[in-house]
Formats: C-alpha cells, structure tokens, sequence
C-alpha cells in the first residue's frame, strides 16, 4: 500500500509499558489497519497505533463505537489487510455479536482485551481477569477461539505477534486477554530483528477463481482465504451458508456440518496452538495453575514454598483457549493438590477442575484491584500439601 | 398516431424504426405487472396461461409497437423481461438494444 | 420470442449470480428494482466488477448482497457502513456500495451513518425505504409515518420519521438524492453519478411493500402502490433538505445534495505520506 520506511520493526532494547510493547507486536506482525475506540486501559494501544501506523503505511481510524470498530476490522481483514482493534470489558461485550460473525466468516484478526474491573464500568484503572470466559462464550451460539494471556511485557509484545500468526493460520479471531496491570507496567523489551520473526499470513487459494469454492476446506479444516479485489467474487454472510458461501437456512446437515467445522478446526488443532510454561513441575506435589500477573506472584509463592520443603511448582497457561486440558490432567494425575490464583470470583478454575476430575483444586479470588501477594499463594500451597 | 410535420426531415426514409425482439423469462415472473401497467406503448398484456409460480407472466400482444425503451426491463424487479434490437439486414445502423 | 428462455440470456446476467435466482422479495417488491438500477448503472459505466464490494445487512434489501456477482458482504444488522469502511480504508482501490433498508442503516445502524458522512468516507449508501422493518414481518421503524399502521403500532404510529434526505445532508453526505421505485431511470443516472463522485454519497429509494407495509395501510397492489408515487412525487432539485418531505400527499423526490469535500481517504493517505516525508527527512513527529 505504501512506502515502508525501516520503522516497521524498531530492533532493540526499550523500556516500554505493555500497551506500547503490544502497539509494537501489531506493527511487527504485519498489522496495518486498527479501528478503535478509546477505553481505560486500552487506549494506549490506540493512542501508540494513531502514531504508528501512519509511519509504515497504515491506516488508523477512531471509530463511533466499538461495534464499528470491531465491524471495521471484519471488512478490512477481508480486503487483505492485518487487522485488530482494542479494548476492555465495556467495549468487549459491545463487540460479541461481530465477533460472531468473525467467526462464523473466518475473518482472521486480533482483538486485544485489556481486563479490567467489572461488570459493568466496574473499576476501569484496576486490573482484573474476569472476561476469560467471555472470551470463550461472549457471544451466541456454537464456536471456538484462541486466546492467549500475557504474563510480562515481553509476552505482550511476543502474544501479539502469535495472536496474528494464529488468527491468519486458522482464520478465526484471536484474542490477546490481558490484565490492566500487564497493560500498564513498564519494563524492558527485546525486540528482535525482522527476519527472526515469525510471521503468518493466510493461505491464499490456488484455484483459479472458476474452480475456488470459497468455504470448502484442506486437510486442516480451513479454507484458503480469497479477498475482495482479487477476482474471486466472494459471497460472504453470518447467515448459515454451504462451501461456496451461499445461505443455507433450511438444511440441517448443511448446519452441522459448518459448525462443527469451525469448531473442528481449532479442536482438532489444539496442539498445534497450545502453549504452556512449566516451572519446577517435575516433581511437583502441589501444582499452582496461573495465568496473567498472578502467575509472578506464584512464581516467588513456588521459590519460597520450595525453600520451605514444599515441592511445588507452577504451570502457567499462556493458551487459555484453546483450555490446556491434557496438560492440566496430566499434572492433576501426579500431584496431591491444586490451586489456582485469578483475579476474579471464578472462571477459569471451573476448567481445571473439570480437566483435574477428582484432584483438589483449591481456588484463591482476587475480584480485581489488589492484586495477589506471593504469600496468599504460598498459603493456598500449604493448605493443598 | 403519426406526427404531424411541418416540414420533413431529409433523412425521413433513411430512418427505420427499430424492431423490437422482447424476451420475456415466464418462469420467473412473480405477477407485479409493472412492466405491462407502464409500458409507454401497450406493448404487453397479460397472459391467459398461468407460469410455474401461478402468476399470468406477461405476453407481447403488440411487439410492433415497442420502441425499446427498455421501461420494462428497467422496473422488473425479477430480470424476467428484457428487450433486443432485432437486428435485420439492409437495415441502417440505429443503435444498441 | 422463444419458449424456454432463460436468465443467461439478459444483458445484466453477468452480475448476478444466476443459480440463485428469482430471488425471495415478494412480487412487487421494490428491492428488486434496486438490484436492476444498480447493476443497470455499473454495466452503463462499465466498471471493474472485479473491484466493486456490496455491503448490507439484514433484511429485505440486505438480501442482494448473495444475488449480485461480485465480492460482497451481508453483515450483522446495522454495521454494513462500518464493515464497508474498514474494507475501502484497506484498500482504497476498491469501489464499496452498502445496499441496505431503513431500518438496518437507521435505527440500529444509524451511529454508523452519520459518522461515515461526517467523515466523508468514500462509499455510496442506497437505503431502500418502505417505511417498516419487512423481514421481520411488518413492524414500526425510523421511516414509518405519523399515524401509520405497522404489528407494532396497531393503533397507528405515535412517532415522528426521520426526514433521511434532511439527515444525510446535515450529517456531510456529498451527494443526496430520492427517487421512488418508479423512477428506475433517474434512479440509475443518479447511481451512475454517485459512484462517479469521491466521498460520501447517500440515495434514498422509496420502495413498495405490498405485503407488510402497504397492506396494512391499504395501499392496494404492487402497481396501485407504484401510481401512487406516480401521482404524489415531485421533482425538486436544489431544494432545501429540510423541506424534502414525505407525506400522505407529496413525495418530493429530486438531487438535493451535490458537493465536493476532501475525502477521509484522502485526508488519511496524506496524511501517511506526510509522516513518512517528515521520517525520511530526520525530524520525528514531535509529541
């Protein structure tokens, strides 16, 4: 679209805060299109991708609200371009019905939701984790999504990019689900050179527009993805709709077979997205589940229960959905107890003790705003000993 | 009716009214009427005959009369009628369909 | 005339995607029309088809976007114009149309509309009007008239209608125009013109619906609607937007609106050609 100039990739060691270090990751995946709309503690992402992108070439639009900013990605992730907006909880659930319809159109795109407070306006400048579910099953229907949950700023900038590489690779959205803290920290990033990041982009279809059957999958359940402008004519619509894209409100295995589809693709391809971080789970007997800050704090709640006998350890999700569930059964299989700090009154903790069946989950809330110490940890460690 | 001139234009033989071929698609027809009620020239009436849907599809009773002005085609909102230059030799050149 | 014949032969079969048609409006529907203006107008300026997007929503009208043979887009209800936007932003070379009904672009799209015209963004709305939410069987919407019937107002309409030629007007649209259904061939020019200009261009169509809104109201059959609009329009160029007004005994139809502004696609493709001049030049975009 335009001229790139060498600012696409700022190389090098910065002290940044996670908005500023998650504008970078955008812009380093390829990102070039954001549609937004300011909310605590979101519009730093906004305010960094206003400066950005006109730098390296792309577009920056405030839109009304948040249903047109989401709206607005969907029609320029489907015009080829790389595509995300950001925001909190408020702007999140104004978004779940296009979100749905990401889904059901398969438009890759990422949406950056910077956990705060809630319900409702809650507590905007304090952290929480209580969208995760949301995430999940915020709008109606059937349907799976990635999301991933930074721990450090580092991650904030690295998950983006991975949110970009997942959503083009499964053309589903991805979800960057962080808490307020992460978002507003400051700490030191590394940012690589171009080459050593990996990007993914869509498969583009090798029919011929004759042949090319817009919704008809490959091996891996998804579709190559033909964009506007290139000749192909492609239908697109929420309504149900068969392999060329045409609605299909009357069959029944028309239906299943869709949704079960885009259901597929990213349940069939779970370890392919899955990613966790182990710490000193070898020999664990009691195992924190963490995922976001609490996972810091859990890291010294672990170091400190070690040097006190304990064999702890910890296993932080980076991949929260997809859930880690055989990673988390495994573990619930070998160790005496768990426990499983979050920053809200219970959401992810129920999928662990699904996944953990019969092994005791011990849950410490936190409802947002302070946030966990490594001693409460420590204290849940103790009791599951 | 005939137009009544003052004077006659040069070229008044040379000019040949164009001949209208119109095609009407009676499958498709849902029986709004608007391309028989507002057809400047009568051209089209209905049809005893009813079509697939049970509509009676328009008929062309007077194609001699159609000036193609193509009103029919523009305001059917079905695409079931359009109309072509019937083109015949030793004709001069008068426009497109 | 032959016995058999068939869509393939009409001279706008190539924009439309023929295995799918007759399409579901009911007979005497005016979306159908739309559709034939709209693919009339692109084939008489012989466009790219290949870079034309349609976008709608839902409903009756939001229907064409599976009918017509091009990149097209039905959307949930309300967002075409913003889902339109964020298509002609990333990439410009795109021409978008949203084809949508008055409710869908006025009642829960409505935020969407006027902040697309503020901003002058490069797209031509068509809104079919026919004064109640069709798709849903009938009810009140933004355009329904004062005292009129619809299932949810069965006691008669209690609310004011938008005037949408006044509303696009004061929103920034560069172009604003009515036409009724009958009108197909100014309707056509006038698509023709919008899709000529640059920015923001709105044309509203007054369109039949026999079914819902005119049975309810007594307004007869598909063509008795349509000789009502004979009767009652009349062509005002260059009126005052406010004093384009429906009612049960004028429709004022005519191009009101017909301006050039800078375009938010133009402002914004500027504006990244500046930020890269002032990069390439060393001095960086000062905070």
């Amino acid at each position: 679209m335009k001229v790139e100039t060498d600012r696409t990739v700022l190389t090098g060691k910065h002290f940044l805060s996670g908005d500023y270090a998650c504008a970078e990751g955008a812009i380093a995946a390829g990102c070039r299109f954001f549609a937004g709309y300011p909310i605590t503690p979101a519009t730093e992402i906004a305010e960094r991708m206003a400066r950005r992108l006109p730098e390296v070439g792309g577009i920056y639009i405030q839109m009304e609200d948040e249903l047109a900013s989401i709206a607005a990605v969907i029609g320029a992730s489907y015009a080829g371009v790389k595509a995300m907006t950001a925001t909190s909880g408020p702007g999140f659930s104004l978004m779940q019905e296009n979100i749905g319809l990401a889904v059901m159109t398969e438009t890759p795109l990422v949406v950056v939701d910077i956990m705060r407070g809630g319900p409702s306006t809650g507590q905007p400048t304090k952290p929480g984790q209580q969208d995760m579910m949301q995430a999940k099953w915020g709008s109606h229907g059937d349907y799976e999504v990635i999301a991933l949950a930074p721990s450090s700023v580092q991650e904030m900038f690295d998950l983006t990019i991975e949110c970009f590489n997942l959503s083009e690779r499964f053309r589903v959205p991805a979800f960057l689900m962080a808490d307020e803290t992460v978002a507003h920290m400051w700490e030191r990033v590394i940012i690589p050179e171009q080459d050593q990041i990996e990007i993914v982009n869509r498969k583009k279809p090798a029919a011929p527009p004759a042949d090319y059957l817009p919704f008809k999958p490959d091996e891996s359940l998804v579709p190559p993805m033909a964009c506007f402008g290139e000749g192909y004519r492609v239908h697109v619509t929420g309504l149900t709709h068969d392999e060329r894209g045409y609605p299909q409100t009357d069959s029944p295995e028309i239906q299943e077979q869709l949704v079960r589809r885009l259901c597929d693709k990213i349940r069939r391809n779970a370890d392919k997205i899955i990613k966790v971080k182990e710490f000193m789970l070898e020999d664990a007997e009691v195992a924190v589940i963490a995922y976001g800050t609490p996972a810091r704090a859990a890291v010294s709640a672990v170091k400190k229960a070690r040097e006190g006998g304990i064999k702890a350890g910890l296993l932080r999700l980076i991949t929260i959905w997809p859930f880690p569930e055989k990673h988390v059964e495994e573990i619930a299989n070998r160790v005496k107890g768990i426990v499983v700090p979050e920053l809200n009154y219970g959401q992810i903790v129920r999928e662990v003790e699904r996944a953990a069946k019969t092994t005791p989950v011990h849950f410490i809330p936190k409802f947002g705003e302070a946030l966990h110490t490594p001693m409460e940890i420590l204290d849940g460690i103790r009791r599951m000993k | 009716m005939p137009v009544r001139l003052w004077r006659e234009p040069l070229d008044r033989e040379k000019i040949k009214k164009p001949k209208a071929e119109i095609h009407i698609i009676r499958d498709n027809c849902k029986g709004c009427g608007f391309c028989i009620e507002f057809c400047p020239k009568n051209v089209l009436e209905k049809s005893n005959e009813l079509n697939k849907r049970g509509v009676h599809f328009p008929v062309a009773a007077h194609p001699e009369e159609c000036v193609l002005c193509n009103f029919c085609s523009a305001v059917c909102p079905e695409f079931a009628i359009f109309v072509i230059e019937k083109v015949e030799v030793n004709n001069n050149e008068g426009g497109n369909g | 005339m032959s016995e058999a014949e068939s869509l393939v032969m009409h001279p706008l079969a190539k924009y439309l995607r023929l295995d799918r048609f007759p399409p579901i409006w009911c007979a005497g529907c005016g979306c159908g029309i739309i559709m034939n203006c709209f693919v009339r107008a692109i084939d008489e300026l012989d466009l790219d088809i290949d870079k034309m997007v349609v976008v709608s929503g839902i409903g009756c009208m939001g229907r064409i976007a599976g009918y017509l043979n091009m990149d097209s887009f039905h959307t949930t209800h309300g967002r075409p114009i913003a889902v339109a936007a964020g298509i002609k932003l990333a990439n410009p070379e795109l021409q978008v149309a949203v084809i949508s009904g008055d409710g869908d672009l006025f009642a829960i799209g409505g935020n969407h509309f006027i902040h697309a015209a503020r901003r002058n963004l490069d797209m031509l709305v068509i809104c079919s009007n026919n004064f109640n939410y069709g798709m849903t069987g009938g009810q009140v919407g933004p355009t329904t008239p004062l005292e009129a019937f619809t299932t949810t107002t069965p006691y008669g309409n209690i609310e004011h209608p938008f005037n949408l030629v006044h509303l696009a007007a004061a929103s920034g649209a560069v172009y604003v125009a009515r036409w009724t259904a009958l009108h197909v061939r100014r309707l056509t020019q006038s698509i023709k013109k919008a899709l000529q200009k640059k920015g923001f261009k709105f044309i509203e169509v007054i369109s039949p619906c026999p079914t819902l809104y005119g049975r309810y109201n007594k307004m007869g059959d598909p063509i008795q609607i349509m000789k009502w609009y004979k009767e009652v329009s009349e062509i005002r160029h260059g009126i005052d937007p406010t004093e384009a007004e429906i009612s049960s005994s004028r429709i004022v139809v005519g191009e009101f609106v017909d301006i050039e502004k800078p375009t938010y696609d133009e402002l914004v493709r500027k504006l990244i050609l500046d930020v890269q001049r002032r990069l390439r030049e060393g001095s960086q975009n000062e905070s």
